[in-house]
């Protein structure tokens, strides 16, 4: 069901449908008023549901142009609490070994829904700038200088506005191992490889283990 | 290791204003108008609900005896304005397709036919045999009638500009966000003005 205040052609089709419902109501509220209210909780909960199963389209498929220097590399790290990973860090210092590169590391603000939907996310805010700063702390302390900022909660929306903003030729994301990532199981790095034409650098950071590499790159 | 730190893109002044896309600016400004809408409405809902149904006193009769509403008068005014929404959907087509003469007739027919609507339900009000005094079922028949035929005059007052600005030929098929906007606002008035009509006067 699309959103009837999105254009005028689909408030002119809420406007027909409107009136078929109430059609329905008014003609089963003569037969017998709580029929009529029947109708209306059931053409509610139908609208409802219609709205829950509902699913937008894909968005399209997103070319990322160079900018900058031809021989540069601009890369583009998104983490959660795993920014602090030997994994990542690895990762991150092969790419720089590889060629000129500039970084630019995105942290998410990490906050429960409730606490989102409430407008309290300056913890969140103040946790992420911590393991931001502390990541381009630890990438100065080895020779790599990056550039950071606070993502959004929702990772898929903070890579969308990093890519506006950065325009990056590779993206790295890093997770937890499977079983126990979020963003895995909302199928985050797989969202980013079908959204974005750039290669797309998957590093599984495991917090409660030594370090062990483990990348794989599409 | 070869890395650098320079700024992304060169910027003076204040910092840029964060744009995230979360969500988009007119999105949340049309649901937050629809928000606020729906509390207004909801409210006056609520009252009508209240005097009919929960309030124990509540008359056997809708209007109470010896009302009664204009009912037949009430439903041509809602296919006059039910029309409307059909001119207004092709007005917004015809500029779309840039059929200019069609545009402006449709317009033209949208705004006579919102000015008949509420020049009908001021005759209605003059005739209809009560006033806001007469009981709490008189408040509040007036009271969501009367807000919304404030939306229908705001309405009218929208279309009026997309006329004027229609006929010194502002619009054109790349451009009719102006028509767009009142188009969708003049279709909830009728989606609001349906729900009144159905629940006060027919039910």
């Amino acid at each position: 069901m699309e959103s009837p205040f999105r254009s005028e052609a689909a408030a002119f089709r809420f406007l027909l449908i409107s009136i078929g419902a109430f059609a329905l109501i008014v003609v089963a509220s003569w037969v017998e008023p709580w029929l009529g209210l029947a109708v209306f909780l059931l053409l509610v909960a139908g609208a409802v549901w219609v709205y829950l199963r509902q699913r937008g389209p894909a968005p399209p498929r997103e070319q990322i142009e160079h900018v900058g220097p031809p021989d540069e590399r601009r890369v583009l790290v998104v983490a959660n609490e795993t920014v602090v990973g030997e994994e990542l860090m690895s990762e991150i210092g092969e790419l720089a070994l590889a060629g000129k590169a500039r970084f630019f590391v995105v942290s998410p603000a990490l906050n429960s829904r409730l606490k989102t939907w409430t407008s309290d996310e300056d913890p969140a805010r103040a946790a992420a700038q911590k393991r931001l700063d502390s990541t381009l702390e630890r990438l100065a302390s080895v020779g790599i200088e990056a550039r950071g900022e606070i993502g959004d909660v929702d990772p898929l929306v903070a890579i969308e506005d990093a890519v506006r903003s950065f325009r990056p030729d590779e993206i790295v994301i890093s997770t937890h191992p499977e079983g126990r990532s979020n963003w895995l199981v909302r199928g985050v790095v797989g969202a980013v490889r079908e959204r974005y034409d750039v290669p797309v650098r998957h590093v599984v950071v495991d917090l409660e283990r030594p370090y062990r590499p483990a990348a794989d790159e599409t | 290791m070869t890395s650098h730190t320079e700024a992304i893109h060169e910027h003076h002044g204040p910092p840029e204003a964060n744009r995230s896309s979360r969500v988009d600016a007119r999105t949340l400004g049309m649901f937050l108008f629809i928000a606020s809408e729906a509390m207004l409405f909801g409210s006056f809902f609520t009252a009508y609900f209240f005097v009919r149904v929960v309030n124990p006193d509540a008359p056997a009769e809708w209007p109470p005896e010896p009302y009664h509403f204009p009912v037949f008068v009430a439903g041509v005014n809602t296919a006059i304005l039910v029309t409307s929404s059909f001119t207004m959907h092709w007005a917004l087509q015809s500029i779309k397709r840039g059929n200019r003469p069609a545009f402006l007739a449709g317009m033209v027919l949208t705004f006579l036919m919102g000015l008949a609507f509420l020049l009908t339900q001021a005759v209605e009000y003059l005739n209809v045999g009560f006033n806001t005094g007469d009981g709490a079922f008189a408040s509040v028949f007036f009271g969501l009638t009367g807000l919304h035929g404030a939306h229908v005059a705001v309405g009218l007052t929208l279309l009026g500009v997309v006329i004027i600005r229609g006929f010194r030929g502002h619009f054109s098929p790349e451009h009719h966000h102006g028509v767009e906007l009142p188009g969708i606002y003049w279709h909830f008035v009728d989606v609001m003005w349906i729900v009144v009509y159905s629940v006060v006067y027919l039910i």
